[in-house]
């Protein structure tokens, strides 16, 4: 393999073990804050044993996501120093900016995991709140750097092709990032939530019926319900957004190869280039132009108006867009179903088939949020920074980029195993503590 | 001061922050792997305790770091990403394995105790690290990478596989052992044994440093006359200080007053990064890319110098409770349950 594909294979692997583990640092917190939070107002101490038990997994996975962030940071330089001395200047503020972010979680992190007995009870809920808040804001900020990959903006180049002219500000509020930062920030608490109901799903359906269960099942489901719309809203602007901003990567989205007005949806099917089509899909006509433009009759441009070595790659693309609707849809659907049932029967569902459908939604969210990603990335090729650099021209030339990419592979195997493992020990010494204090009460209301 | 300068000032602080601070928590690795004695259990919670509230917020100096970098001197970023490509993979997989080593341990004890492979892994990677970023260290400091026009015209290898890299490298774990040994004994005064067996080490990673500091110096008359430019050109006020403090904190070790010890060693450690600093002014890379020359434009260089002021003013109190809540000579006593 050629350097480029060895890089991207290694940048490719690290954000995607690393988003995971950035996601759960972003809704977490939030979890956490909300169940301490009611804790002290009401009293109740399930909501404490809860927020702890959320804090000591929360330990470990901050963890992981700090250190597989710093080798992203790594990267950056290490597998693309072209890029990077290229547009650091330009799109470098907002990661500037995440580094205080970043900074903020950890200080309070250290304070809320090691100071349940240094703090006031008030204290201590209080220093969950910027935990939750520069998570969120960390999202916000590396998301702009990637925006502006998308849709570059805020420099100009002279006519020697260098830097001329740069606004950071206006680098950072590029045209993609009013539709992309808000659409990953929502997904962070809908992965977060799908995940959190996931665990306690699995707990339900092996017929632990405890107060903790019902309740850590009842914060995923409103966490994950409130952003699988918002996921929906924000996605759907994006999409539109992408249309006039990035028309190979929406072409490549549905498939579309020739030129046209009404151009059909799409669902599913694989774009086959020596043939200019898309086999097996469902066709639903002129779908597709009224999904973008709300005009039926809107022109779409193909992937055959681009020059072949300006085209992303569809197949990857479309699966990943399908896949990414369709979880997203299916989510969307479950966790209607779950308030739904909720509401009418005045209690949570224990339906055998939703519970296991909440287990599958967990891993599924993933699979949903990694497959969005993928539609960013794989659809901006062959750019690293849109229309302006070659990822080709941007990668290292470095020797013994396979060994690395085999190392990190390993190393990235090791930790998701041993992650999995603790949090399953921790989880069974939670339900053995449980089980020897028979005194939380169903209420959950002590005092 | 030009910007640039500012930033590169600021830049150079961190750099400074993250190896007072990380370092120890490296040196902590150090004193886990070789906790040793009928106390060896005791050495590794002393270490546990010590890192646990504040590891993560001192790793985060680095990554203000690397992102100041490719923000306010991206040439500079790129040509150190290619010339030192393996010796940063390097300390990155040794940091990744050390912070995650070590948050398992934490969290959960239960199953990944000290002595098992996890407990091995977090004091190798917490050897690694520091070896690796000092020979990368070197390799700046002596002048080895070339990059006339912000193009590398160096090798992968070069700088940091020499003998001087390698002295540089020991140096730098040596003083991440000595800096933690002597934290440990501040935060163990209350606890005579502790306190002998952390004295001890301190004494050993002191005169490890020492020697070491003197072979590199040795080194550098024939290999890297850069360095040596340095330290006795623009930095030698602060190499003659480094020289003077040096005895100082080995007779504040040596009879036992921790807390000038944990000044002093500190101390040391800034000395000598200053004295690199001002020595190689106004080389960012010598010999070929300086601070102005490589600098972002002014536009990105203000952005930058205004986001590290708001953000500084969350950032230093945040600091400041941490350090307070967990590191005050009386910390605050546990709340009555």
């Amino acid at each position: 393999m050629d350097n480029t594909t060895l890089a991207r294979a290694t940048m490719g692997t690290s954000l995607g073990f690393h988003i995971v583990f950035a996601v759960l640092g972003v809704g977490l917190p939030l979890l956490m804050s909300v169940a301490e939070g009611l804790a002290l107002w009401r009293r109740d101490e399930a909501w404490m044993a809860l927020a702890r038990r959320w804090s000591r997994a929360f330990g470990i996975l901050f963890a992981v996501g700090a250190v597989s962030g710093t080798v992203l940071s790594f990267e950056l330089g290490l597998l693309w120093p072209r890029f990077m001395a290229f547009s650091g200047a330009i799109f470098g503020l907002p990661f500037s900016a995440e580094g205080f972010a970043f900074f903020i979680e950890a200080i309070f992190l250290g304070l809320y995991l090691y100071g349940w007995d240094r703090l006031s009870p008030v204290k201590h809920w209080l220093t969950s709140i910027p935990i939750a808040l520069s998570g969120a804001a960390s999202s916000v900020f590396v998301v702009m750097a990637n925006a502006w990959m998308n849709t570059p903006a805020g420099f100009r180049l002279g006519p020697d092709g260098q830097l001329a002219q740069v606004d950071p500000v206006a680098a950072a509020l590029n045209p993609s990032t009013a539709t992309e930062d808000p659409h990953m920030l929502v997904s962070a608490y809908v992965v977060t939530g799908f995940l959190v109901a996931a665990v306690y799903a699995a707990g339900l359906l092996r017929g632990r019926n405890d107060i903790f269960h019902r309740r850590g099942l009842a914060s995923g489901m409103a966490m994950a319900a409130i952003a699988i719309v918002l996921a929906g809203i924000t996605g759907d602007s994006s999409a539109r957004f992408v249309y006039g901003a990035q028309p190979a990567k929406f072409a490549a989205l549905e498939g579309i190869y020739q030129t046209q007005r009404g151009a059909p949806l799409h669902i599913g099917g694989i774009p086959i280039d020596a043939q200019h089509r898309v086999l097996f899909a469902i066709e639903i006509p002129k779908a597709l132009s009224f999904l973008a433009t709300f005009d039926p009759n809107a022109e779409v441009r193909g992937l055959d108006s681009f020059p072949a070595a300006d085209r992303p790659n569809p197949v990857l693309v479309h699966l990943s867009f399908d896949g990414m609707v369709g979880l997203g849809l299916l989510l969307g659907f479950l966790a209607a179903a779950f308030w739904l049932i909720a509401i009418r029967r005045r209690s949570l569902p224990t339906r055998r088939a939703l519970l296991l459908g909440l287990v599958v939604a967990g891993p599924a969210s993933v699979a949903a949020m990694e497959s969005g990603w993928f539609v960013t990335e794989f659809g901006r090729q062959p750019w690293i920074v849109y229309g302006i650099m070659r990822t080709s021209q941007a990668a290292t030339t470095a020797p013994a980029l396979g060994l690395t990419f085999a190392i990190f592979i390993a190393i990235y195997a090791g930790l998701a195993i041993t992650t999995a493992r603790l949090l399953l020990m921790l989880a069974a010494r939670n339900r053995g503590a449980a089980a020897g204090h028979g005194n939380i009460p169903e209420a959950g209301r002590i005092s | 001061m030009s910007s640039a300068e500012l930033v590169a000032g600021i830049l150079w602080l961190a750099l400074t922050a993250y190896a007072v601070l990380a370092g120890a928590d490296f040196g902590g690795g150090v004193w886990d792997l070789f906790a040793s004695g009928p106390r060896a259990s005791q050495q590794r919670s002393a270490v546990a305790e010590a890192m646990g509230p504040v590891w993560e917020a001192n790793h985060v100096w680095l990554i203000f770091m690397i992102t100041g970098l490719f923000t306010a001197f991206p040439v500079t970023f790129g040509v150190l990403g290619l010339a030192l490509y393996l010796p940063f993979t390097m300390a990155m997989v040794g940091i990744v394995l050390r912070g995650a080593s070590f948050a398992f341990r934490a969290h959960g004890s239960d199953a990944v105790g000290p002595l098992s492979p996890w407990g091995v892994v977090f004091g190798v990677a917490s050897i690694v690290t520091p070896f690796f970023l000092g020979t990368a260290a070197a390799a700046v400091a002596s002048g080895s990478i070339h990059a006339p026009g912000g193009q590398l015209a160096s090798g992968f290898l070069a700088g940091w596989t020499t003998p001087l890299a390698v002295v540089t490298g020991l140096f730098a774990l040596s003083m991440c052992a000595y800096l933690a040994a002597t934290y440990l004994m501040v935060e163990n005064e209350d606890r005579p044994a502790l306190l002998a067996d952390f004295r001890r080490r301190a004494i050993a990673a002191a005169l490890t440093s020492g020697v070491l500091a003197m072979l590199s110096l040795a080194i550098s008359f024939s290999e890297g006359p850069r360095l040596l430019q340095s330290l006795t050109g623009r930095g030698l006020p602060l190499f003659v200080l480094a020289l003077l403090n040096g005895p100082l904190a080995l007779w504040a070790v040596w009879r036992s007053r921790p807390r000038i010890a944990r000044v002093a060693v500190a101390g040391q450690v800034v000395l000598v990064l200053w004295a690199w600093a001002v020595g190689q002014w106004p080389y960012l890379v010598p010999p070929d890319l300086t601070i102005s020359a490589t600098a972002a434009p002014p536009a990105t260089l203000s952005a930058m110098l205004i986001v590290t002021t708001i953000g500084g003013l969350i950032l230093l109190p945040s600091l400041w409770l941490l350090f307070r809540v967990f590191k005050a000579r009386n910390p605050q006593p546990a709340v009555e349950k």
